[in-house]
């Protein structure tokens, strides 16, 4: 494996950030602070940590409405998140996206989507701008188990696959769509072979494991930048929380829950891992905790003291306008 | 015989007479069982996201289907076994997934009796939920009838109340015309009373729900309770007496509703939370300008929401939909 320590810290500050944040944002809905449709990346840090590492900000990846994480992993910054999922003058889309269209093209990040599947041909878009400019970038989409039944996910890999783009496709396989379990609507155990039918390179990673992420993801980036065509990887992963927050939950066995929440968290995975390998210290990771709890901290103290958006802010951004 | 039901209570009711009264009627659409019919004692089915379709896999294991996230395939798979010998209800959990469901209702359902010669029926109702009041934001928050009820081949219905949800739907299910039914979300948590048993609210009648002399307040879905807020107070200040007419019904339109209150008052406000342009609001102006002319006092009003997408910040939100406030001010610009 080829993280340098400071390296392996950002991205275990990366992970607990996004369980921090996460967390704190169930909070506050629960009560009843903020508004919205809320969903939640907790137990899938892995995957959006390990495919960014390996990602520069001229990188584009496209997301869900499960987005936070990908923002997070891609260092957009969490106050100005903060303040959007509060609808500030200060979010990061000045209010007016909010939680399923958070997003920051600065960070190469075209954002969350409140549309199951639409980021997918967003992302093969990306990776023919990148292939016809020449750039050397890779676009990623990150998309759910559920999102591969729209058509918009097979006539993305037709095309990515016949062009042969840069883009990597990370299917997050999280065993439910909402509340509806995916072997109820998918019959194939695993998705990955759904790039078959498209002659396309695929691969299985552990989503709760960093390091088989970031492994797999440069196996499949090296492909992508070597002109040989896009990729499909399939992280096995599972939503910790409800599908949104305040999902009474009543669809899933709590002994298959509990068994990933204690078991299988990727947090407690990376220290373990790291730690045994003295790779980093215990102590370096509590000090971690420590700078996200407080930035945390200050990043919502900042979005709630902020101010509303201006009523002229509603028609604002409609169109381009010259000089605006 | 009646009593207090929720608004998604209501529909619930509807698809439950409708299920027992009609062996060809199914209902199909994503999470609308929702972890149901599995294997396990604590496993329950949430019946959608909104908790609307609760119970009924139980009551109809067959017949009751969680689709994949396929809009395109659940629109045209409903379209088919319509023209075949079912009566489907899809759910299209939001009205914005319109984007990635239209062709099988725009090319096909809408159409195909038509193209066929007439010999085709397309009994099929497509319920969802519309527009704006949950901080949804722009993919999750629009009121996309005005497309639906522009299309040729298409009715479109969208009630105010459970006790007319109940009945419109009904009336939608057992109609043989492709039908929308909008769920408004301004109203889903809103209760009334709600007869019991089966009955139909006709397709195309508007219904009167205040009765006055000065203004005409045109309204329909979440608009309603707007309208009567606004007519309330404007009795209360100002002396002014609106006749207050809920369309529920978008195509076919009941205009003979709306130019005969307009005779009465000389004066219209039309209330719609939709984005202005290619609207009802516009169609309902036009109508009254087209064979209302001589009844008219005063110009028409549209109180509609900006040209611009929904916004997720709440205060923003707020005064993207239609208020009270917006139509008072109107009716007070005509005085
Ligand atoms: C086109 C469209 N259809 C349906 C929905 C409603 N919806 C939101 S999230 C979701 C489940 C998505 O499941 P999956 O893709 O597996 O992602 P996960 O939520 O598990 O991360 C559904 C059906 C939507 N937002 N967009």
């Amino acid at each position: 494996m080829n993280l340098d320590r400071t390296q392996l810290l950002e991205a275990y500050r990366r992970m607990r950030r996004i369980r921090s944040f996460e967390e704190r944002l169930s909070d506050l809905v629960t009560a009843g602070k903020m508004g919205g449709f809320m969903h939640l990346y907790l137990g899938e840090e892995a995957v959006a940590v390990g495919v960014c590492s390996h990602l520069s900000d001229q990188d584009i990846v496209t997301s869900t409405h499960r987005g936070h994480g990908h923002c997070i992993a891609k260092g957009v910054g969490i106050a100005e998140m903060m303040a959007e999922l509060f609808g500030r003058a200060t979010g990061i889309c000045k209010g007016k996206g909010g939680s399923m269209h958070i997003a920051d093209l600065d960070k190469g990040m075209l954002g969350a989507n409140g549309i199951v599947g639409a980021g997918i041909p967003l992302a093969t878009g990306a990776g023919l701008s990148a292939q016809l400019r020449g750039s050397g970038e890779v676009a990623v989409a990150f998309f759910g188990d559920g999102a591969t039944n729209q058509g918009a996910f097979h006539e993305s890999l037709n095309m990515a696959a016949n062009w042969k783009l840069p883009v990597l496709y990370v299917v997050e396989n999280n065993g439910f769509g909402e509340f509806t379990p995916t072997e109820f609507v998918i019959p194939v155990k695993d998705i990955a072979v759904r790039a078959d039918s498209y002659a396309m390179k695929s691969l299985i990673a552990d989503g709760m494991d960093f390091f088989d992420v970031f492994e797999k993801t440069g196996e499949a980036l090296d492909h992508c930048r070597s002109g040989q065509g896009p990729v499909l990887l399939e992280c096995k992963t599972y939503r910790f929380g409800g599908h949104f927050v305040g999902d009474p939950l009543v669809y899933r066995s709590k002994e298959e829950a509990e068994d990933w929440i204690q078991n299988r968290d990727p947090l407690d995975g990376f220290e373990q891992q790291c730690v045994e390998a003295s790779l980093v210290d215990a102590s370096d990771l509590r000090q971690i905790d420590l700078e996200v709890k407080e930035e945390l901290d200050a990043a919502v103290e900042a979005a709630e003291a902020a101010p509303m958006p201006d009523p002229s802010e509603l028609t604002a951004d409609v169109y381009f306008e010259e000089g605006a | 015989m009646s009593r207090k039901l929720g608004f998604g209570a209501a529909i619930n009711e509807a698809i439950q007479i409708a299920m027992q009264t009609d062996p060809t009627v199914i209902l199909m659409g994503e999470d609308v069982a929702g972890g149901g019919k599995r294997e396990g004692d604590d496993i329950d089915e949430m019946g959608g996201v909104l908790g609307t379709t609760r119970g009924l896999v139980k009551s109809f294991p067959d017949r009751v289907l969680d689709t994949p996230i396929s809009e395109m395939g659940l629109m045209g798979t409903g379209v088919g076994a319509a023209a075949t010998g079912l009566r489907p209800i899809v759910e299209l959990m939001f009205m914005d997934f319109l984007g990635t469901s239209l062709d099988p209702l725009l090319n096909q359902a809408a159409k195909l009796r038509y193209m066929l010669g007439g010999k085709a029926r397309i009994p099929l109702t497509v319920r969802t939920v519309s527009g704006a009041g949950m901080q949804a934001a722009a993919q999750h928050s629009q009121s996309l009838y005005w497309i639906t009820a522009g299309i040729p081949g298409l009715k479109t219905v969208i009630p105010s109340n459970p006790a007319d949800a109940k009945g419109l739907l009904l009336a939608a299910i057992r109609d043989d015309n492709p039908v929308v039914f909008c769920e408004p979300k301004l109203i889903l948590r809103t209760s009334g009373e709600v007869p019991e048993g089966d009955y139909e609210v006709p397709i195309g009648k508007a219904q009167r729900i205040r009765e006055g002399h000065d203004v005409s307040l045109i309204g329909f879905g979440g608009t309603v309770p707007v309208c009567q807020k606004a007519a309330d107070k404007l009795a209360r200040e100002d002396g002014i007496e609106c006749d207050v007419i809920d369309l529920r019904s978008l195509q076919p339109l009941d205009e003979e509703a709306i130019l005969g209150s307009l005779e009465k008052t000389g004066r219209l406000v039309v209330v719609d939370e939709s984005t202005p342009r290619s609207s009802v609001a516009s169609d309902v102006a036009a109508l009254c300008v087209d064979q209302g002319f001589d009844f008219l006092e005063a110009p028409v009003k549209r109180v509609t929401a900006p040209h611009a997408p929904v916004p997720f910040s709440r205060t923003l939100e707020q005064t993207y939909i239609p208020s009270a406030e917006r139509v008072i001010a109107a009716v007070r610009e005509q005085a």
